[in-house]
């Protein structure tokens, strides 16, 4: 990397008379400027989680004691399913979103994304979708009641919110794939001279194997709910067996959407983990090509395990197992990934900044995750804990202490990059262990609920259940309220105007922290870098 | 941003569009792609066949149970016989009575299913009422057949097959 100073003068002047910025409300609705548009994504992204994690803390008080206390069972269903709906499309992607944004120009030498218009309207676009999905709570009949897969026959009898929850997810499908091709536009034609791809920080290159799964399922997403809203209105019969259709086949095609999709969630956290820990442990990246290899090998086996979410629906023995090898083939690039980063570790000089404790979180979090989910790719073990609490437990492994974590460290890691101020490290750390110690309280009970047999998706069960359901719940509040401490930290590190150094963290080299200053000055590399 | 790079942009762009669109058309196609295969495994309706001349396996014998119902409609339909005991490639016919008690005519159409699953691929079907839709007039009363054999080729374990018939409204055909 490149020894030039950090400081550039020359980014602030033009910055204050060069342009004559929108101010207040105008700012935002009009930005095309890649920092504001990675600002208001992970906003929103935010707004978007706690609206999510109100409709998991009522679903754990309902299920706090057996019996039904708080909510009737078809607000329960609306619930489980709109939770799932609200944090999968509008907190965990929009948050790797505003990564990308505020990230990637700066990581490539690139003085903003390629499309920097179709930039503000991918964003603006998210939003009317969002208030579409939030508004369905409120109109007769109640939010979409089938689940986030939004399976037919069910969703087909529903009423008007499944309307709005199709159009939602239209709008977010679109505003997926322009953001995807900006992303993938800016990395292919916008880096610095002398940064060839195999240079790229893996957050880049993690961001843009992404952004090609979101361009290849996101549309056959789109059709699965088009096929929905014809069967409801135009009198089709793609799912619907009265005339010939088959609901089997819908699942079919929103799993060949839906597991690209969740490495979509966990690719950028890979590619967020592969920053901090290295820094972390003040050595480069073990293995760095065999990463980016892993991350390519992932995207591709995803496209052909779908079948494993759907073992139990009468598929050929010979299918059943091609999809159970398939899916135990994804634990070797996995594996290789997280061998790399304890090999990373491994004599390096450690310190436990709050970004580390959440990556080292992640590390052995989403491991568990990865081995229950190994466990429920074998059949005949799937077939007894499909739909059960054991499955609830292995993708909130994956996704809050996977995705999520990789979030928190990520934000923790760029708010000195983002603010120009530090964060209260306490404060941090207070969050880490909170999260950390109530996620666990929360989810790795479900894994004995599951193993003896309470399904999920419903608000009542046997009273065996009750104890688990105890401590899942009072974990789930605790996890959940010390995310406001997570929101106190970040407003408090942006007006407490403790500055931080240019390279607060000294084992961080990519271009954002070598070459740009703290905060990074609204535009930046307009003069292309150097990359040596 | 020179012209150039604007150009290439472009040009990226337009690439990614036509790999989204034929992802779009992609999702569609999955629908006749899953038809095909399911048909050429045998995992809907059972297999259509024309009059055929099958070696009638009489070292064994499957048990059929005749199952019938409607799924949100008030037609009676049930089967005149409950089950049948039949060696593998073995023609029968088995009749199904069903009544409309609307007082308006209705469209249905019949979907099939067999338990174990797998056993739909061994159903030979010759005639059936679930290959076309069925209008039943207000009140009227109609006793229809099936005609289908075993194939030899059913395993040795498949002792037993639940054959059932569900009666559905076809959606926008009701006169």
């Amino acid at each position: 990397m490149s020894a030039a100073a950090p400081a550039h003068g020359h980014d602030h002047s033009h910055d204050e008379h060069a342009h004559a910025h929108p101010t207040g409300l105008k700012r935002w609705l009009f930005t095309t400027n890649h920092k504001d548009i990675g600002t208001l994504y992970l906003w929103f992204s935010f707004v978007m989680f706690l609206t999510g994690g109100v409709m998991a803390l009522l679903i754990r008080a309902e299920l706090f004691q057996p019996g039904l206390q708080f909510v009737n069972p078809e607000f329960f269903n609306s619930l489980t399913t709109v939770h799932g709906l609200v944090m999968v499309f509008g907190a965990i992607m929009p948050a790797w979103v505003g990564f990308a944004n505020w990230l990637i120009p700066m990581q490539i030498g690139a003085p903003d994304m390629a499309f920097p218009r179709m930039n503000n309207w991918s964003f603006w676009l998210v939003v009317p979708a969002a208030i579409l999905l939030v508004a369905s709570f409120f109109v007769p009949g109640g939010a979409a009641a089938s689940g986030w897969t939004l399976y037919p026959p069910l969703i087909i009898q529903q009423g008007m919110s499944i309307d709005m929850t199709i159009l939602a997810v239209h709008i977010l499908g679109a505003s997926s794939i322009m953001g995807s091709i900006n992303i993938i536009t800016t990395i292919l034609n916008l880096r610095a001279p002398g940064m060839t791809l195999m240079k790229m920080p893996l957050f880049a290159w993690t961001w843009l194997i992404t952004a090609y799964l979101l361009i290849a399922v996101m549309p056959v997403l789109a059709g699965a709910v088009t096929m929905l809203l014809t069967d409801r209105h135009f009198g089709t019969s793609f799912f619907n067996a009265a005339g010939g259709g088959d609901p089997t086949m819908f699942m079919h095609i929103f799993w060949f959407f839906g597991h690209p999709e969740v490495y979509i969630m966990i690719l950028p956290a890979f590619g967020v983990v592969s920053a901090i820990i290295p820094a972390f442990a003040r050595k480069p990246l073990f293995g760095y090509a065999s990463m980016v290899y892993a991350t390519a090998s992932i995207a591709i086996l995803s496209f052909i395990v779908w079948g494993h979410h759907m073992f139990t629906v009468g598929m050929p023995a010979a299918g059943n197992l091609f999809f159970m090898y398939a899916t135990m083939l994804i634990a070797v690039p996995t594996g290789v990934k997280i061998f790399n980063w304890i090999a990373t570790m491994w004599k390096g000089s450690m310190t436990f900044e709050t970004p580390m404790l959440f990556s080292i979180g992640f590390l052995c979090l989403f491991t568990i995750g990865g081995f229950s989910g190994l466990v429920l790719a074998i059949t005949p073990v799937d077939i007894t804990l499909h739909n059960t609490y054991y499955v609830v437990a292995h993708f909130h492994y994956v996704l809050v202490s996977g995705a999520l974590f990789a979030i928190f460290a990520g934000v923790y890691f760029w708010l000195p990059k983002w603010t120009g101020n530090m964060y209260h490290e306490g404060l941090g750390k207070l969050h880490f262990w909170l999260s950390v110690i109530g996620f666990n309280i929360a989810f790795f009970p479900q894994h004995f609920l599951g193993l003896a047999g309470m399904p999920r998706r419903i608000p009542d069960y046997a009273l065996q259940f009750a104890e688990w359901n105890l401590w899942s719940s009072v974990g789930a509040f605790l996890f959940g309220f010390s995310q406001l401490v997570f929101l106190y930290v970040v407003i408090e590190c942006i007006r407490s105007g403790r500055k931080c150094e240019d390279r607060p963290w000294e084992g961080a080299d990519s271009l954002e922290w070598t070459h740009l200053p703290c905060p990074a000055p609204y535009h930046t590399f307009e003069t292309v870098p150097e990359v040596k | 941003m020179d012209a150039a790079l604007d150009a290439r942009n472009r040009q990226t762009m337009r690439k990614l569009l036509v790999v989204a669109a034929a992802m779009l058309g992609f999702g569609f196609a999955m629908v006749p792609i899953y038809r095909q295969y399911c048909e050429a495994v045998g995992i809907t309706q059972g297999r259509v066949v024309g009059a055929t001349n099958t070696q009638v396996d009489a070292s064994r014998s499957v048990t059929v149970e005749l199952l019938a119902s409607s799924a949100g409609l008030p037609w009676r339909f049930e089967a005149l016989e409950r089950e049948l005991r039949l060696h593998p490639g073995q023609l029968a016919t088995v009749n199904y009575r069903v009544v409309n008690t609307l007082g308006r005519p209705v469209t249905a159409h019949a979907v099939m299913n067999a338990a174990p699953s797998y056993a739909a691929q061994y159903i030979e079907k010759q005639a059936c009422f679930c290959f076309s839709d069925q209008t039943l007039a207000a009140g009227e009363e109609r006793v229809m057949p099936v005609v289908f054999l075993v194939s030899p080729k059913a395993p040795k374990d498949l002792g037993t097959i639940s054959l059932s018939y569900t009666f559905f409204e076809s959606p926008g055909r009701a006169s």
